[in-house]
């Protein structure tokens, strides 16, 4: 193990480690911290510049009783899910057989699809921001969440091709070649065989797409503009336009808009890692 | 595959399931992928030709938006600036690698509690990025940010990092490294965590520690991770749009845009529709892009030749 294990270090080293821990994290989440300590305070707080003391009462019922009560979140983050959800079924439905065609199967212009899906996941997304926008708007899905949720899954399957694809090179190849000498359909074999060896890589690829998803501003400002299709990342915008100046508000407002990829994170973190760092090791 | 009814038909198909069935596996990605991006760069290519105000007919003006964007470029115009921010963006944005392997040099101990740590560091990285600049905004705020309290104490007058010209970029870039370091730290600890022990242990027998061992035997072995690292971190840079538009939408007077952003502002928002000039801006982003992708395929390609 590298760096030294600090068991094996001295006594004074091992309780200075201990101490730097919590400080360092400290520092590290401190913006954060600062957030969430505002979402708690009453609004007198901020007029009477109270801001890093302690709150003179605690509001955090009240301030976020608002949010859930007294604005257009609850909906802005149920278009999240509605957008959100769609999007991980369809783009891990498509990467699953992409990636089993590409995985499985030797054809002369396979490793050229495969680039091209890799390449096309790693294009800046104001190349395709104008020809979508006007082909979203043709089909009469503008300012919708299915128009949202079909740009996600073409461009998330991408990524997930990418995933998929070497997900299953390194299944053991022999299983499919048995199977195909009892003489199974080859669908069968994709559904029967490979599919349930994939549970690992589409339980990590589900949570990344989620957050992934989730988390994006840019084609929800492109694609969508009121209340009633856009995700919580481009509502929070009018949310904050709405309380200007109601930092308490404000910083709850974020937190919520935050919370349920954090949630995902943490219930599924394992399959999480496991995704982000895919080929991180030989 | 049921829906094959007929004998023949079966017979046919069956002999040759093995030529057809990946691409009726591919059909349905493929066709979505072709649709919504390959196809679009193409026709962002076209676009960049033509004068379009979104709606009307568009007119063909050959290369003039890319003789315009000279001239931006020539008069140090909003395009230069952009570039140049781009240029800064991409350079400052690796250090998020060193800074990612120094956390995760750090937290790759097994001290009672360390996993919630990790977990917690890597925190950041997890949240979008509208809230990241959310909470940079805050924390730079001139009146109350924590920045400034910090200040404070060392009796520095107060900075107004996001509304100075000199500042406001390099602000939004340390905002950005936030996430982006956490990301680097998660692939160095997975690394980490499958260093060889035995070669950790003859580079101690030969005397090896600290730096030395970290250049000479942990790096080597982390050569992976770093690629990865070295690739999110570059895609990142280049495609840094959410926090520049929550921060400070491009000012103070355009000095914190960046090309992603330009490009933006110039095909969809108060300054008018001018399709056909951002579709040039997005091209030459993507010319800039093109270089990494090439370099990233070909490693990728050498890789799939190894095997």
């Amino acid at each position: 193990m590298f760096p030294k294990p600090i068991e094996k270090q001295s006594r004074a080293a091992q309780i200075s480690y201990q101490a730097m821990l919590p400080l360092a994290l400290l520092l590290w989440l401190g913006p954060l911290l600062a957030v969430a300590l505002f979402s708690v305070k009453p609004a007198a707080d901020f007029t009477n510049a109270n801001y890093w003391g302690l709150p003179s009462s605690f509001e955090g019922a009240f301030n976020y009783g608002q949010v859930f009560f007294n604005s257009d979140m609850p909906r802005y983050l149920l278009n999240s899910f509605l957008i959100t959800i769609p999007t991980v079924i369809g783009a891990v439905a498509l990467s699953c057989m992409t990636g089993f065609a590409l995985g499985i199967y030797k054809f002369k212009s396979n490793l050229w699809i495969f680039f091209m899906f890799v390449a096309g996941n790693f294009v800046p997304f104001q190349i395709l921001m104008v020809p979508v926008r006007d082909l979203t708007l043709q089909l009469g899905l503008y300012n919708t969440k299915t128009g949202l949720v079909l740009f996600h899954i073409a461009f998330q399957t991408g990524f997930c091709t990418l995933f998929m694809r070497n997900f299953i090179r390194a299944l053991p190849f022999e299983l499919i070649e048995a199977a195909r000498v009892e003489g199974i359909s080859e669908w069968r074999i994709f559904w029967y065989v490979v599919l349930p060896l994939m549970k690992p890589a589409i339980a990590a690829l589900s949570v990344l797409i989620f957050t992934f998803i989730w988390n994006d501003y840019f084609w929800a400002v492109v694609l969508t503009q009121g209340a009633e299709s856009q995700p919580v990342t481009a509502g929070i915008t009018s949310f904050n336009a709405q309380f200007r100046a109601a930092y308490q508000l404000m910083s709850a407002g974020s937190i919520v808009a935050a919370l349920p990829p954090v949630a995902m994170f943490f219930l599924m973190q394992k399959h999480f890692i496991a995704g982000l760092t895919l080929g991180a090791v030989k | 595959m049921s829906a094959v009814d007929t004998p023949e038909q079966e017979s046919w198909f069956h002999r040759n399931q093995q030529r057809i069935a990946p691409w009726l596996f591919l059909a349905p990605g493929l066709l979505f992928f072709m649709v919504y991006v390959i196809i679009p760069v193409f026709q962002s290519f076209n676009l960049s030709l033509y004068e379009w105000d979104g709606l009307g007919s568009a007119e063909y003006v050959g290369f003039r938006n890319y003789e315009d964007l000279y001239w931006e470029w020539v008069d140090r115009d909003a395009f230069f600036v952009s570039l140049k921010n781009n240029l800064i963006w991409l350079i400052l944005y690796l250090a998020a690698i060193p800074a990612g392997l120094f956390i995760a040099l750090f937290l790759n101990q097994t001290v009672w509690g360390i996993r919630l740590y990790k977990s917690l560091f890597f925190f950041p990285f997890v949240i979008s990025q509208v809230v990241v600049g959310l909470v940079f905004t805050w924390f730079y705020d001139p009146t109350f940010g924590l920045l400034n309290e910090f200040l404070g104490v060392f009796g520095i007058e107060p900075l107004n990092v996001l509304g100075d010209e000199r500042f406001v970029t390099y602000g939004i870039i340390f905002a950005g490294l936030w996430p982006q370091t956490a990301y680097c730290m998660i692939l160095y600890l997975t690394g980490l965590n499958a260093v060889d022990p035995e070669q950790i242990e003859a580079g101690r027998l030969d005397g090896a520690k600290g730096a030395r061992m970290l250049w000479h035997i942990i790096l080597p072995q982390l050569r992976p991770a770093t690629f990865i690292a070295f690739v999110v971190t570059i895609i990142g840079a280049l495609r840094s749009f959410d926090l520049i538009s929550i921060m400070t939408q491009g000012g103070p007077f355009g000095s914190s845009r960046v090309l992603a952003y330009y490009m933006f502002e110039v095909a969809l928002s108060e300054y008018g529709f001018r399709m056909g000039y951002g579709a040039a801006i997005a091209v030459i982003l993507f010319l800039i892009m093109l270089c990494f992708i090439a370099y990233f395929l070909w490693s990728m390609y050498r890789e799939e030749r190894g095997h």
